[in-house]
């Protein structure tokens, strides 16, 4: 009895893990790709970054709760200070000439890999709103 | 107690392993510096490529797409650039003076370009142009274009330099199409490529009249040149490349030979699994020199000045991943012994002899530094 209590316990915490909409794995999908492209020299493959170089990408504070800054990042350029975890980083992450569809689409990917689970899906609508930050 | 010495032993010998992947000779970082960087150029961006037309005044690449005139610590923007795709890898690369530019003020530039099709994405492009006023560009003409178009951000290249005869050298890296370009002669990249300097095609070129072959290519099988030097005593073009993960490489590029890539590699997938058993083959060409790991080599220089007299004939190289420029000594036609300069300086993108003797190095985000010896 016990044992099949402790089976359906797991089940259901199996099914809280909400699957990503079909739309939004597609995205992940191709989100994959840029990243391989575009950004696996630097935050490797498990998005773990190079320490005082690179930050992490999962996990990562930053990540969860700076999206908007990660989009514009990616869209224009990011330099100067930023805290990942904790630990400051004083980089400089060139625009990468992505188109506002694969910015969504890597940071989809990005947010629903390594452990990281975000399934609130960036549009590309999203990213051609997002605006130059002020310097 | 045991359970501690066990775990030393484990750590001594990841340490051990670790060590005997480096290829030799080890890098070196001596304790005191023989020199001091004196910085002659600020910028917060990327100076891919630079070269001198006069002892102080330099023409320097932004990747972003700004050609600098640089002079007494201030720097200018040129005008009528070509346009300049900007994708991953890809930007405004090199830049290299006419060897008659005294005359002629003419020079090259390579760069990203979307070309004159309407095929989404880019290749890289070799242009001329005269430089008016030290303000603008005039006879803008382009003398390559790399063919077809990708969206691949990986791989672009590039540096130009000449031979004593006169002739520009130029590469291309694989565009991220590893198993497609390097290795067929009759596609762009993945090569390098010998050029007359009004573009036409040097009539003993090693693959001139081959069928199908694209004719201005010299040497092939290359993964991503980002650095190449004519050597100042032999004229010889050499020419170090990016490896995947381990296998950079240094190579003394000779007329229609295949370099490798990617049958054979001293180099891994970023990943971790293998790209092939393979490090040797017949046909293929050894390296002089590789890296493992790799250090993300950028820009060449090899040296055959006076201000340095224990530095005459060595070879230097930027890091983009370990943020220094490094110093290979070389002996007999070996790399006898490497070591760091300027440690932890930041991503060194580039590194030229100037028309003075001295070296001088380009580190993203901060701009162009002199290197003085204290001596």
């Amino acid at each position: 009895m016990k044992k099949l209590f402790v089976f359906f316990l797991g089940l259901s915490l199996v099914a809280c893990q909400e699957q990503p909409s079909p739309e939004l794995q597609a995205s992940i999908n191709r989100g994959q790709e840029v990243y391989q492209n575009f950004c696996i020299q630097c935050h490797l493959a498990e998005g773990q970054g190079v320490p005082n170089a690179f930050p992490p990408l999962a996990p990562s504070d930053f990540l969860e709760t700076q999206t908007a800054a990660v989009i514009a990042g990616l869209k224009y350029g990011m330099q100067g200070e930023i805290v990942v975890n904790g630990q400051t980083y004083n980089g400089n992450m060139p625009a990468q000439g992505l188109e506002d569809d694969e910015i969504a689409d890597v940071v989809n990917y990005i947010r629903n890999s390594w452990g990281n689970q975000n399934r609130q899906m960036i549009l590309a609508s999203d990213v051609a709103q997002t605006s130059k930050p002020k310097p | 107690m045991r359970y501690l010495a066990s775990i030393g032993t484990l750590l001594g010998l990841s340490v051990f392993m670790a060590c005997a992947q480096e290829n030799v000779p080890p890098i070196q970082t001596p304790s005191t510096a023989a020199y001091t960087l004196e910085k002659v150029v600020d910028d917060s961006g990327i100076l891919w490529g630079m070269t001198f037309i006069s002892k102080t005044e330099i023409l320097a690449t932004e990747k972003g797409g700004t050609l600098y005139y640089c002079s007494a610590g201030t720097k200018q923007a040129i005008s009528n650039v070509p346009e300049v795709y900007v994708r991953g890898q890809g930007g405004l690369l090199d830049v290299a003076t006419d060897p008659d530019f005294e005359t002629n003020s003419i020079i090259y530039l390579t760069l990203s370009s979307k070309g004159r099709g309407s095929e989404p994405g880019g290749n890289t492009a070799l242009y001329k142009a005269r430089l008016v006023d030290n303000s603008r560009l005039e006879d803008v003409e382009l003398l390559y274009q790399a063919s077809p178009n990708s969206k691949k951000g990986q791989h672009w290249g590039s540096r130009i330099v000449f031979d004593p005869q006169g002739h520009l050298y130029f590469g291309i890296g694989d565009r991220g199409n590893r198993d497609v370009n390097p290795q067929d002669i009759s596609r762009d990249g993945g090569k390098i490529y010998r050029l007359n300097r009004d573009g036409s095609i040097p009539q003993d070129n090693p693959f001139v009249g081959q069928n199908g072959a694209k004719e201005a290519v010299f040497s092939y099988g290359h993964r991503n040149p980002q650095g190449m030097a004519t050597h100042p005593t032999t004229g010889e073009i050499w020419v170090h490349e990016h490896g995947p993960r381990g296998g950079d490489e240094i190579n003394r590029i000779q007329k229609g030979k295949n370099y490798g890539w990617p049958v054979i590699t001293y180099g891994i997938n970023y990943s971790g699994t293998p790209i092939t058993t393979q490090t040797k083959k017949e046909g293929m060409e050894q390296p002089f020199y590789y890296w493992v790991p790799s250090i993300a080599p950028s820009g060449f220089a090899i040296s055959d000045s006076d201000k340095y007299p224990n530095w005459r004939g060595d070879y230097f190289v930027g890091s983009l991943k370990f943020e220094y420029l490094e110093h290979l000594t070389i002996e007999n036609q070996q790399v006898v012994a490497r070591e760091k300069i300027a440690p932890n300086i930041g991503r060194v993108r580039n590194v030229q002899q100037g028309p003075d003797g001295y070296l001088y190095l380009s580190v993203e985000g901060k701009g162009i530094f002199k290197i003085v010896s204290k001596s």
